[in-house]
């Protein structure tokens, strides 16, 4: 049993989709070095790339970084803003998107507004946000979660709308009440266009959390690679390191990734039914 | 266990026995729109589901069965006209009418276990007898293996088992199947009308089911009412008066099951041929060597 498992991983990392991966990142890298140190071996630079650090040196500083505790701290304080504005976005917005789609008279009273707050950019929120909130934190988590929230809203709305009539139809025949219903039937339902919804929220709070932290200048940092990934990357910027720069852009990424797949695994948890298709 | 016609009294001794009603439609019509945009789908509709018996409805597609449907099943009113549910009129949907649907109207999230128990569970009746019949059902149906396969797993002719055990489990007093074997290939369709006749045999409770198929009418039914084209109404009632339990081995050879035929297929023809009045002579002429071919055979 055991030895199965462990010839089991091993296949599925040796296996040719995984070994395409690999050699697909070593070429990526390898261009992207050759393109960077194109000054040096051709004479004169090439365009864009010539200008972005090699991965060499990225890596060598990444090295140094990965002793830095600001670096770090950065990372936690991202992480922590985009799981606050993410799990409030999902607290407040499946309800409220389940309560639209079940009541007609609470949708035509909330519709509108919400409607027209929707197409508001989350960073058009910032100045509003740094007003109305006390500490710059909760102003960046609060501009997060409005990135996470409208689409998570719009999902659960969609998805609970979009359900066959025929289930409600036989549901109620077989004597179901109003709210068996909701829990049996709508519910269930609406499970992946929540996983749906908050797969592409998650991805929007990343891209808001870095801009936010840009803008409003890292909070609660306590040293210059400090105040959340996005800081980190400005930071860096004013301070003339590239190599830093795209350390902060690859951690981002590694970052998205890694909520990305968390979600996925929490998605399937909740929905065995299409993992059998 | 094989009883030879479903009287009103027939004395079952099955898990599947229930009470089982009659349903009068009393000059149902029913429309859509109003003014000029008024399009009438059934018109005057008049005729009875017998109690104990399978009554097969057939009619040209799109003849609006489907509507008719609704109204029995409770989902729709009727424009003028009367329901009556054991003398009762149909004011909703309920237990009491259970409708299986043209495709799988089952629940994707569910097994086909809690599938078939989503009734019971819904009405707070989920003890050991109601499981136990659960487990009697997935046995008739034969799906025990499949207990436990979500109904993507399921192939087209066990998702309509399964959905067949969901709705009877219920014992409902009218089981209404709205072309519930459409689109399945002829081996399984064949196999569906051998497993829904036996289960009929074995209940007897009162079954109304719509189809455009003349075999799947014939097979089934005890009577059989064809429809005219829209507006929907009843064209000729028949009684099939074919012994059960039927075997569909020499079902069709036998000379009632082709006089049947002939009668029903002359009627639904001239039906046919109305849709086609002033339309293409080419599909006029193919609905009538149709015709021609079968009395042939016959």
């Amino acid at each position: 049993m055991a030895m199965n498992r462990i010839t089991k991983i091993k296949r599925s990392i040796f296996s040719r989709s995984s070994l395409r991966a690999i050699i697909a990142i070593i070429v990526f890298l390898v261009l992207w070095e050759c393109g960077s140190r194109s000054k040096e071996w051709l004479g004169h630079s090439l365009p864009w790339i010539g200008l972005v650090p090699p991965p060499s040196a990225v890596v060598l500083v990444w090295m140094d970084l990965l002793g830095d505790s600001g670096y770090w701290e950065s990372w936690y304080l991202s992480t922590m803003r985009v799981m606050s504005g993410f799990v409030a976005a999902m607290i407040i917005g499946i309800p409220l998107g389940l309560m639209m789609a079940v009541s007609r008279t609470f949708n035509s009273i909330t519709f509108p507004t919400f409607e027209i707050l929707r197409p508001i950019p989350p960073l058009a929120w910032v100045p509003v946000a740094i007003i109305f909130w006390p500490t710059e934190e909760l102003s960046i988590a609060f501009v997060t979660f409005l990135g996470a929230f409208f689409t998570v809203v719009i999902n659960v709305l969609g998805g609970a709308k979009a359900i066959d009539m025929r289930f409600y139809q036989s549901a109620q025949a077989m004597g179901s009440s109003q709210w068996d219903i909701f829990r049996r039937v709508v519910l269930p339902a609406t499970i992946p266009s929540i996983v749906v919804g908050s797969s592409v929220g998650m991805g929007i709070t990343w891209n808001v959390v870095v801009a936010a932290e840009m803008i409003s200048g890292g909070g609660g940092g306590t040293s210059g690679t400090g105040g959340g990934l996005g800081f980190f990357i400005w930071n860096s910027y004013v301070g003339g390191s590239y190599e830093q720069i795209v350390v902060g852009m690859i951690s981002i990424g590694i970052a998205g990734y890694a909520s990305s797949e968390l979600l996925r695994g929490i998605g399937g948890f909740f929905t065995p039914w299409l993992k059998t298709r | 266990m094989a009883i030879a016609s479903g009287g009103a009294a027939a004395p079952v001794t099955s898990k599947l026995q229930v009470s089982a009603g009659e349903i009068i439609v009393d000059n149902v019509s029913k429309s859509y729109g109003t003014g000029i945009f008024e399009k009438k789908v059934v018109k005057g509709c008049s005729f009875t589901i017998e109690r104990n018996k399978l009554t097969v409805m057939i009619g040209p597609s799109g003849c609006g069965k489907s509507t008719l449907i609704k109204l029995l099943a409770g989902f729709e009113k009727p424009t003028t006209g009367n329901i009556l549910l054991n003398g009762k009129p149909v004011t909703g949907p309920g237990r009491d009418r259970l409708v299986v649907f043209q495709e799988s109207a089952l629940f994707p999230w569910m097994t086909t276990y809690d599938n078939i128990m989503y009734g019971p569970i819904a009405r707070g009746e989920a003890d050991q007898k109601a499981r136990d019949l659960a487990e009697f059902l997935l046995d008739k149906v034969g799906l025990r293996d499949f207990r436990s396969k979500y109904p993507t797993q399921l192939s087209g002719g066990m998702q309509r088992r399964a959905e067949l055990a969901r709705a009877m489990i219920n014992n409902p007093e009218v089981m209404i199947l709205d072309e519930p074997f459409r689109g399945l290939d002829a081996m399984s369709k064949e196999l569906m009308w051998e497993y829904y006749s036996a289960l009929f045999e074995e209940s007897h409770r009162t079954n109304f089911f719509v189809t455009t198929d003349i075999d799947e009418a014939l097979f089934l039914a005890d009577r059989l009412i064809i429809m005219s084209n829209i507006p929907t109404r009843v064209r000729a009632t028949i009684e099939v008066n074919i012994p059960r339990p039927r075997k569909l081995a020499d079902f069709f050879t036998s000379e009632r099951a082709n006089e049947v035929k002939m009668t029903a297929l002359s009627l639904l023809h001239e039906e046919a041929m109305k849709s086609f009045s002033g339309g293409s002579k080419a599909a006029a002429d193919f609905v009538d060597s149709y015709a021609r071919r079968s009395e042939q055979k016959a």
